[in-house]
């Protein structure tokens, strides 16, 4: 039986490598995450204001970002920048730009839609109860609104992940790109190596999400 | 921005677009397929089967469509699956999207009252007639949204074909940037064709969705 990988996976240091590049990968997304979740929120209460000009360039801004595919959207911040502007953003920089971008509008979107789910009678027993809105805001509104909030946070930082991948395409040394080094540095002695290097990569991916979305479903599932 | 380069790439874009249409078109309703297949198979309760659903379920929903392409492509020939690229593109979306539509899908009978099923077989009607008169209309407009979203969410993800070398919108604009330098116009035409396609079915799937919430019942 050909080798399919798995001796060049244990050769030298080509695992470490590997890790190392998932590594990268989950840097750029968990600084993204961060970022998103702390604007996202910001931004998502903003949205929930009356005033119409604060809301059409919200709306204009979240709609913009979530039609576009992600992988154009670095392609602008990667390319469109360095012609309109001049910037030399690393890959790197980029890519927390744009991962950043999508993130805040779409947390943004689900902290809109949880505070809105928040029936109105809410608001309006608690001021019958005599709490004031800063009250009835701290002690009605939040604790519901962020027990739906968040699993489908949690859900949505799975789905940064999962598009860090795209960050190979503006030619960030991740995890796929280490994975196409180690299969073209060993093609002579292990040419079928691509099939077992790609899965293991699927894998790492797979067990680097799977908890998270499964931490989301529990939580769904006990707070409903 | 320069109009005549503009003029002169549009056929370019036009060709790549439809290519980008065609098998984002086909993947999705293979995946329609696939998500129909998983619910049918989940709710049917077979052992065996029923796990090996999920355990689709879970590896799609949770590896990244790139990575999924990259093991099709350049994987799977190397135990001795011929593959090529636009079958890999179908395959990889139909793989990924399979599962998400399977969960739209779900979410759709899952929230239909078992009452239905039961005052269904009272009044008389057969499984047959229960799964079409009763269960499917109830659990379309459930679904709606989330297979919208899907939708959507799937012809974005097309963009990653131009790593296994689809001559798709992605791949030709930056086929175009790194031969000729027009950064500027090939974007635009990005962004632009990304726009009609993606917009037209974004509206449609909110008049969609309007159209069926009517059909409500209960909560």
């Amino acid at each position: 039986m050909p080798d399919l990988g798995l001796s060049v996976l244990l050769k030298g240091k080509n695992f470490a490598r590997i890790l190392g590049g998932l590594g990268v990968a989950l840097k750029i997304s968990l600084v993204s995450v961060a970022i998103s979740l702390l604007l996202g929120t910001l931004l998502g209460i903003l949205m929930t204001w009356k005033n119409p000009l604060s809301r059409a360039i919200l709306r204009l801004y979240l709609e913009f970002i979530r039609i576009m595919p992600q992988m154009v959207l670095l392609f602008l911040v990667y390319f469109g920048t360095t012609r309109a502007f001049g910037w030399n953003l690393s890959g790197e920089l980029s890519s927390v730009i744009v991962f950043s971008l999508w993130g805040t509008a779409e947390m943004s979107d689900l902290v809109r839609g949880a505070l809105t789910s928040i029936p109105a009678h809410q608001y309006e027993s608690a001021a019958a109860l005599g709490l004031s809105k800063r009250q009835s805001y701290f002690f009605v509104v939040l604790p519901q609104a962020v027990r739906r909030l968040i699993p489908l946070s949690i859900n949505l930082i799975t789905r940064m992940i999962k598009t860090t991948s795209l960050v190979l395409m503006i030619g960030v040394v991740e995890v796929l790109k280490v994975a196409q080094q180690i299969i073209e540095a060993n093609r002579m002695s292990s040419p079928n190596a691509a099939f077992g290097i790609y899965l293991t990569v699927l894998l790492l991916y797979f067990f680097a999400c799977w908890p998270i979305s499964l931490l989301a479903k529990y939580l769904e599932r006990r707070w409903r | 921005m320069n109009w005549t380069v503009i003029r002169q790439y549009l056929p370019l874009y036009r060709k790549a677009a439809g290519l980008t249409v065609r098998i984002g078109l086909l993947g999705i309703a293979a995946a329609i397929l696939i998500g129909l297949f998983c619910t049918a198979v989940q709710r049917s309760r077979i052992p065996v089967f029923r796990q090996l659903v999920s355990a689709y379920i879970e590896l799609s929903r949770n590896t990244p469509l790139l990575v999924q392409l990259f093991f099709l492509y350049y994987g799977l020939p190397k135990i001795g699956v011929p593959t090529n690229a636009v079958a890999c593109g179908i395959a990889g979306l139909a793989f990924l999207g399979g599962s998400y539509m399977a969960e739209a899908f779900r979410s759709g009978v899952e929230a239909i009252d078992i009452i239905q099923e039961e005052s269904a077989y009272s009044l008389g009607l057969s499984r047959g007639q229960t799964l079409r008169y009763v269960i499917f209309p109830q659990a379309f407009s459930v679904s709606v949204p989330a297979f919208v979203a899907n939708v959507i969410f799937l012809l974005k993800e097309t963009s990653v074909f131009s790593a296994i070398s689809l001559m798709d919108l992605m791949f030709t604009a930056k086929d175009l940037i790194g031969l000729y330098y027009k950064t500027t116009e090939s974007l635009f035409l990005l962004v632009v064709f990304y726009l009609l396609i993606l917009l037209p079915i974004s509206l449609l799937g909110t008049l969609l969705e309007r159209r069926t919430r009517h059909a409500g019942f209960g909560t």
